[in-house]
């Protein structure tokens, strides 16, 4: 179930405001990339809109990591094209959060948590007197209130994401790339931090990409779950989940509904894998 | 002091009580040798006179200062090729050219530019500083965690910041090591010039002395500099110990 151009754009450049409104965040068409004559991404076609939750899973070297970091600006394709807000994204932009998997290699140990949320703010010329506050209720939202003063070192895996998440949304960005993001941490701090993202995002607003290896937290989060297949990587299945929201941690996961997309997810990534 | 420092004095205090019972069993009249006492005499003797302070001085000038030039431009080379990979390439020849020039070979060259004084030693010693600034901080640069940088990118943080604020927190701790390696090197090169050349510091007075055929100053003045030396990386350790708090993490090995 691949979207194609044609449906996913109706507007065309230089259409009227009010067109553009409707139209898909973040756009990607016919994206291949290629590294050291290795073909990792290819015809990937996909229309994210705005406060919509995606989560991508597929087998190990499938490119979901590298498909992110295409829609982060990081790593532009070699063929097609990724665009945010019908701009081509050729550089990392402050509109487009990522939170790495790695916390620990992705905050500064020499600063406390919220010098590591207030680089975020020098960073985009946030006034100096306003700083503090806008600190504390940053590492208020992602439940960090009482560790200001500590730095990464002296905090535990689930606080040191929660960190890298405040320091993501203090650049109020309108997109949030997630990279496997609670893939190291343990399964009851896991699920406080998915029911909290879901939280933020709904809050904010924010339209989140959240890259996964394990198939019940996709279908947990997300409106929509892309399987990609790997060698090269490309899109095998779109499911979108039609569970009731606000999800809840016992009763989703025990829904009939759940568990049959779970299965379709399952089988369809059983399938990757051995082809 | 621990039991442990106590323990590792037993032996040097031994030798030199052997040495001291020895050099008065033969009488001891040298004019390459001298007791222990001799020496000790003759070192405070010269402490006392203001003589060994004035020489000790003069070095740590030369030094000190030397150091400060070398190592500030070294690590500032060595921050910026480390961060951009084409200036690296572009002089790499050069550098690997001036880089085997041995220090001493420096002295006749330095001699002829400055002539007697603090400006040949000083200059001798930022020659050889700079390498270990230059070398370790360049290196310290490309071992800065990639995820940073690719953090840095998404901020879209300028260089200026991102060298202050990025680059420079994460070399601090092994600049610092390199900076004790390089403060060892500077008193081991000014000690050098002065022996060999230049008439300052305590070099030079070790270098009379010894001509003097005067054996219990010579060595008086080599364990003043040992102690000058050992005192030097005191200070070091404590205000690397003081300077880089808890929270800076010691450099990875292998990184």
């Amino acid at each position: 179930m691949v979207i194609t151009a044609a449906a996913a754009f109706p507007a065309p450049a230089g259409a009227p405001a009010a067109e553009t409104a409707t139209a898909p965040l973040l756009t990607v068409r016919d994206l291949g990339l290629e590294i050291g004559g290795n073909t990792i991404l290819s015809g990937i076609d996909m229309a994210i809109g705005r406060g919509e939750f995606v989560c991508v899973v597929g087998p190990s070297g499938c490119g979901k990591t590298t498909l992110l970091r295409v829609l982060a600006g990081l790593r532009p394709p070699t063929e097609g094209e990724a665009l945010y807000q019908g701009q081509p994204l050729v550089r990392p932009s402050r509109e487009i959060a990522i939170v790495f998997q790695e916390y620990a290699k992705a905050l500064l140990p020499w600063r406390t948590a919220a010098a590591n949320v207030s680089l975020a703010l020098e960073t985009m010329g946030y006034p100096r007197e306003k700083r503090a506050a806008r600190i504390s209720e940053l590492l208020q939202t992602v439940g960090l209130g009482d560790s200001a003063g500590k730095y990464p070192s002296e905090m535990s895996g689930g606080m040191q994401q929660r960190l890298q998440i405040a320091r993501a949304l203090a650049l109020e960005p309108s997109v949030l790339l997630l990279d496997e993001p609670f893939g190291a941490l343990d399964a009851m701090t896991r699920q406080g931090l998915q029911d909290e993202l879901l939280q933020l995002t709904k809050s904010t607003g924010a339209t989140a990409f959240f890259v996964t290896h394990d198939l019940e937290e996709a279908i947990y989060l997300g409106d929509r779950v892309i399987g990609l297949h790997a060698r090269p990587g490309r899109i095998g299945l779109v499911l979108d989940i039609d569970l009731p929201k606000p999800r809840h941690q016992l009763e989703t996961r025990e829904l009939p509904r759940f568990l049959e997309l779970r299965h379709e997810l399952f089988s369809f990534i059983k399938g990757a894998e051995s082809a | 002091m621990t039991a442990l420092d106590m323990r590792g004095a037993v032996i040097p205090l031994a030798l030199i009580a052997v040495a001291e019972l020895w050099a008065r069993a033969v009488d001891l009249q040298s004019d390459s040798l001298a007791a222990p006492s001799a020496i000790f005499m003759a070192g405070a003797k010269a402490l006392a006179s203001g003589e060994m302070l004035a020489a000790t001085g003069e070095t740590l000038v030369c030094a000190l200062g030397g150091l400060a030039i070398g190592f500030v431009l070294g690590a500032f080379t060595g921050i910026l090729l480390g961060i951009f990979r084409a200036l690296d390439h572009l002089s790499e020849v050069t550098f690997e050219l001036l880089r085997p020039i041995p220090s001493v070979a420096l002295i006749p060259v330095a001699m002829l530019i400055f002539g007697f004084g603090y400006w040949t030693e000083t200059s001798i010693v930022a020659f050889t500083t700079f390498w270990p600034g230059f070398l370790l901080t360049r290196a310290a640069v490309r071992g800065v965690e990639p995820r940073l940088f690719e953090v840095v990118r998404s901020l879209e943080m300028n260089l200026p910041d991102t060298i202050r604020k990025i680059v420079v927190p994460a070399v601090l701790p092994r600049m610092f090591v390199a900076l004790r390696l390089a403060a060892g090197i500077s008193l081991i090169v000014a000690v050098t010039v002065e022996i060999t050349a230049n008439p300052v510091g305590m070099g030079a007075r070790m270098m009379s002395a010894s001509q003097a055929l005067r054996p219990d100053l010579t060595f008086a003045y080599l364990l003043w500099i040992g102690v000058v030396g050992w005192s030097l990386n005191a200070v070091m350790e404590f205000v690397q110990k003081r300077l880089l708090g808890p929270a800076v993490p010691l450099p990875r090995s292998g990184a």
